[in-house]
């Protein structure tokens, strides 16, 4: 059997979340293969070929939007008895509901932990807001999907190793695939990445407007911290969706988290609830982001940030 | 144009969620809610269907109960729903869910399929996709803006980093991200009128599918143990008396980040 990884190429590079996936992937048995889709590199193929592809199939699928070519390209390759992994991405989303569809495969989505016992293989979900967790396994014949979400597994190279590279031709796929990009834009903030980032300042309703929401990006600059938002405040068009933490936007763990004007409701706390050290100012006592905040401020951000944030400067 | 609105009853978020402790699945009372995210698809459905002279259908999959949040989606001003009800749905996993709405969907002949990008309960995030597989067509997903010119879709899609301009031709299918639209609020006369709406109640076998293929049966998965998560426990809570930024700067230093 072989676990399929969808490998999608950001910016020239492997998508973090591939990285993620090869690396678990590589210790459950089994052969790995990643199913490549954007412009060929090498060092793009070699990343894949590090973190545990034996065998990269790359497709190219130009301006059209790759879903429904990549999901069509993909059943070719998947056997019955083999799984596929993609991430909790929009991109990957879209090929893996497709690819399921396609092949009649049951997916289990939300993934935090993937187990194989003999023939059997379980995954370990998060469910009502991270307080749950529930074990699911396949029950019926193959080939399955596993959607996991990013951040459950660390991306670690192992042993170098050259994959074999084989291209793979975009299928004729009809009308479900005539869908095309036209164009292309970058919101990406200045600074680190949310992925990356030792420190992360994140803003919530609380913040009150777009303007007063800029407290937080002043913060995040004193300690090069890479900015979040709730999906309130992407809701209300504060802040760009890219910079949303959250069940419906990026799953972090940072070293420090400072949480500023956020309730923390169920939605925003699966995103960041596993950073090492959470700090809340909220002017709501009994606001839920005080029953995981290390450090819990009950006070107006408009007072407690202009406050910290000229100590910083002092320093 | 007859657009089709995928929409979700579901308990309200604001109360606690029961599981069974047999099944594990979640415990539906008759008085469910309609998924808030919802509301973004319908508003956009609507705004469309004025603009075109076109119809709204609602399609879901659920146990109806007291069709509570049927009737609060039909008030925004939908035309009718379709509600596929039947007790063989039970545990049906992201595919089986698919397979119901587009068979439904189908017998609809929709030109447009609008639906959210999750639900909030279950959040498998990849059943639009599924059904535009199911019905063959191109999915505009992740759909922050929309316009349609001509039989001309026109979307910006959020990405991981940005967003994308895509387009295709009807028929087709949108996925929105909450904050598309600006949702109208239901008026009372639109209260009043979605008690009088037509909600038809198909079986999954009026649909065609076998018994065997749907509810937790046809799901090819079976959940073999629910734990409660390892609790994060919460640590200092202190009230600003105007020097509380203090404590933040000496944690900052303690966690070595400044």
């Amino acid at each position: 059997m072989t676990w399929f990884v969808y490998a999608e190429e950001s910016g020239g590079k492997a998508s973090t979340i591939s990285l993620e996936m090869l690396t678990k992937a590589r210790g459950l048995g089994g052969d790995v293969a990643a199913f490549a889709v954007g412009t060929a590199s090498e060092s793009w193929f070699a990343a894949l070929g590090a973190h545990g592809a034996a065998t990269v199939h790359h497709l190219d699928p130009g301006d059209a939007l790759p879903s429904a070519a990549a999901a069509a390209a993909l059943g070719t390759l998947v056997g019955p008895g083999d799984t596929v992994l993609f991430g909790l991405t929009p991109n990957d989303r879209d090929v893996a509901g497709r690819f399921a569809a396609r092949t009649g495969a049951a997916v289990l989505s939300n993934a935090i932990d993937i187990r194989v016992a003999g023939a059997t293989i379980t995954v370990v979900n998060e469910i009502l807001g991270g307080t749950m967790l529930v074990e699911t396994a396949f029950s019926g014949p193959g080939p399955h999907v596993i959607v996991a979400r990013p951040k459950s597994f660390a991306a670690e190279p192992g042993a170098a190793a050259t994959p074999a590279v084989r291209p793979v031709t975009v299928p004729d796929g009809g009308r479900s695939t005539s869908a095309r990009i036209v164009a292309r834009h970058s919101e990406t903030s200045q600074g680190p990445s949310l992925a990356d980032a030792a420190v992360i300042v994140s803003g919530g309703r609380g913040m009150g407007s777009a303007e007063k929401f800029r407290l937080v990006d002043d913060l995040a600059r004193l300690l090069g911290a890479a900015v979040g938002a709730t999906r309130a405040v992407v809701d209300s068009g504060w802040v760009p969706y890219s910079m949303q933490v959250g069940q419906t936007g990026k799953t972090v763990k940072p070293a420090v988290y400072v949480a500023c004007g956020i309730s923390g409701a169920m939605q925003h706390l699966v995103g960041m609830k596993d950073s090492a050290t959470i700090i809340a100012i909220n002017k709501d006592e009994e606001a839920p982001i005080f029953g995981i905040a290390d450090l819990g401020i009950v006070g107006d951000v408009h007072q407690v940030l202009p406050k910290l944030i000229a100590a910083l400067q002092a320093r | 144009m007859k657009i089709a609105v995928c929409v979700k009853q579901i308990p309200d978020p604001a109360t606690p969620y029961a599981l069974d402790p047999i099944t594990h699945f979640v415990v539906r009372p008759a008085e469910q809610v309609l998924d808030d995210t919802d509301r973004y698809g319908i508003e956009l459905g609507l705004q469309l269907a004025e603009a075109s002279g076109g119809t709204v259908t609602l399609v879901s999959m659920s146990p109806v109960g007291n069709l509570q949040g049927i009737r609060q989606a039909l008030a925004m001003g939908a035309d009718k729903a379709v509600v596929v009800n039947d007790p063989a749905l039970r545990g049906s996993g992201a595919l089986v869910t698919a397979r119901v709405l587009a068979a439904a969907i189908a017998r609809e002949e929709a030109d447009l399929v609008i639906t959210g990008t999750e639900s909030t309960d279950g959040y498998a995030g990849v059943v639009p996709q599924m059904i535009a597989e199911l019905l063959d067509l191109p999915a505009l997903t992740f759909a922050r803006k929309v316009t349609l010119e001509g039989t001309t879709l026109k979307v910006e899609r959020q990405t991981a980093g940005g967003y994308d301009e895509v387009e295709a031709t009807l028929p087709a299918l949108i996925s929105v991200t909450s904050g598309a639209v600006e949702p109208r609020y239901p008026t009372f006369k639109g209260i009043m009128q979605a008690k009088q709406k037509p909600v038809d109640q198909p079986t999954a076998a009026d649909l065609g599918l076998e018994p065997a293929t749907v509810g937790a049966a046809g799901s090819g998965q079976v959940i073999s143990e629910v734990r409660p998560a390892p609790e994060r426990s919460g640590g200092v809570k202190i009230k600003d008396e105007g020097e509380a930024h203090l404590e933040i700067v000496k944690l900052l230093e303690r966690a070595k980040v400044i």
